[in-house]
């Protein structure tokens, strides 16, 4: 298995891979996983995410939906400000009164993609990580729904801690997804479930913006979505691919 | 301030100019929207979109004209998180002329990549040291197509003038080094065709000018 992480450890930036005791630097130094600082484990371009890419989570947020039938994938971006890594904090606006999490299974560009047919689509994905989609539901408005407040907070992408290399994901369409908060269970889907899948989403959105390495897809999250406040611990967990740890903590600024 | 050593996001900003608001009339109103913008909505014109004063614009083959947007772009030069609306300017560098291009589309209720984050439709154009500029919220913006004037706006009627707008949008998203923050697009965004040129001049900034060339495999 192919795993990588970065990790800042004493003063330097390191490229890790997975040891049983922890976390192994590439010049052969291991340390325990709460030794090293978790940084988002690739550089990261341009994130695109999904809203409504599950049928479930998408009948969970019907009320609050004013359209309903989807002629295409509902696709947003978010900037480089969002970014923390595995074990990062996350910090919770003192005026939120519903901000969620969203377990999301993160596709990673690895090769220019421009107008890539489905059929070719998977060759264009270097590898996957898991990612934590957070939104403040107070913060939401009518332009360009979700909004930047919401979706592009400071802190508010927890991404991590491996990048998965994709010749060890034979199928990312059947993966168990599960959230877990101060260690109960709130979160359970399948990736088998995505509306649009990881083929359909490159073809997509490859039709009319040039993927590059680096550029990542958050790929949508199914039902179960829970406000979260100070001093939980958020647990996001996909089968194969990893665990992302993220504790919430207040915004007192 | 120096020019910051690369490129961070680049945001535009939706519905900024007051005669921009006011074209959609009562609609801002009416389902879906429910009211104007309670604070600054932002979209992200992301790096795939990036091209230099001269180089093409390419126009879809689906698409019969592009609506051009010319706006302002502040350009950060020291980290900005929740700054106040009288510090704002402070942490703005310089400024940069940029062509926000966008398929015309009418709803902004969704977010709109498929219109608005295409290869090439953010033209953007050099670096102005921010003493070049006495007043952002008062520049002359002069769009021509083919060497005639189409369009004429100005700065001065933004909801949220340049120091507001930064400040309210430091409070959601810490601004780095290179960021861009574009002002908006007045009312009335002109279009231009494949093999039109486009020309976009603001006061003390200079010119942004760029052709629109039809998608490969397709005849203008």
């Amino acid at each position: 298995m192919t795993r990588t992480a970065r990790v800042a450890f004493e003063g330097a930036v390191h490229h890790a891979s997975p040891h049983p005791d922890g976390v192994r630097l590439a010049d052969g130094r291991v340390l325990v996983e709460s030794q090293v600082v978790w940084l988002p484990p690739f550089e990261v371009g341009t994130i695109v995410a999904l809203g409504i890419n599950y049928a479930d989570h998408a009948k969970e947020l019907a009320k609050e939906l004013t359209t309903s039938a989807q002629d295409e994938p509902l696709a947003f971006l978010k900037a480089q400000n969002t970014l923390i890594g595995h074990r990062g904090t996350t910090r919770r606006p003192r005026d939120a009164t519903f901000m969620h999490y969203e377990c999301e299974l993160a596709v990673v560009i690895g090769r220019p993609a421009k107008r890539v047919k489905r059929a070719d689509a998977m060759a264009c994905v270097a590898g996957y990580t898991v990612a934590n989609d957070y939104a403040i539901r107070d913060y939401l408005e009518n332009w360009y729904r979700p909004n930047l407040r919401v979706k592009s907070r400071d802190g508010c992408t927890a991404i991590g801690p491996w990048l998965v290399d994709a010749d060890d994901v034979p199928n990312p369409h059947a993966l168990a997804l599960r959230t877990f908060v101060n260690g109960r269970l709130t979160q359970s889907g399948n990736t088998r479930d995505l509306i649009n899948d990881v083929p359909a989403l490159i073809e997509y959105l490859s039709s009319f913006m040039t993927l590059a390495p680096g550029d990542v897809i958050l790929t949508g999250t199914p039902e179960g979505v829970v406000n979260v406040n100070p001093g939980d611990e958020v647990v996001c967990e996909i089968e194969g691919i990893g665990r992302l740890v993220n504790t919430i903590v207040l915004d007192d600024l | 301030m120096q020019a910051p050593l690369r490129r961070g996001t680049v945001y535009g900003t939706l519905l900024n100019h007051a005669d921009a608001l006011a074209a959609l009339g009562a609609a801002v109103h009416e389902s879906p929207y429910k009211g104007p913008p309670k604070v600054p909505v932002l979209y992200i014109k992301p790096r795939n979109t990036w091209v230099d004063d001269g180089d093409a614009i390419v126009v879809p083959a689906d698409v019969d004209a592009l609506e051009i947007g010319a706006t302002l772009g502040l350009v950060i030069g020291r980290a900005a998180c929740r700054v106040s609306e009288r510090d704002a300017l402070d942490f703005v560098a310089g400024y940069v002329i940029v062509n926000d291009v966008s398929v015309p589309h009418a709803s902004y209720y969704r977010p709109s990549l498929r219109f608005k984050a295409r290869d090439t439709f953010c033209p953007i154009g050099p670096f102005v040291a921010r003493d070049v500029v006495a007043d952002p919220d008062a520049l002359a913006v002069v769009v021509a197509v083919d060497g005639r004037v189409v369009h004429r706006a100005s700065t001065g009627g933004l909801i949220r003038p340049a120091a507001r707008l930064l400040a309210e949008v430091s409070a959601f998203i810490t601004l780095a080094p290179g960021d861009v923050l574009s002002v908006g697009v007045a009312a009335g965004a002109p279009r231009a065709c494949a093999g039109q040129r486009v020309r976009i001049e603001i006061d003390a900034l200079g010119a942004l000018e760029n052709p629109l060339v039809p998608e490969k495999g397709t005849v203008a």
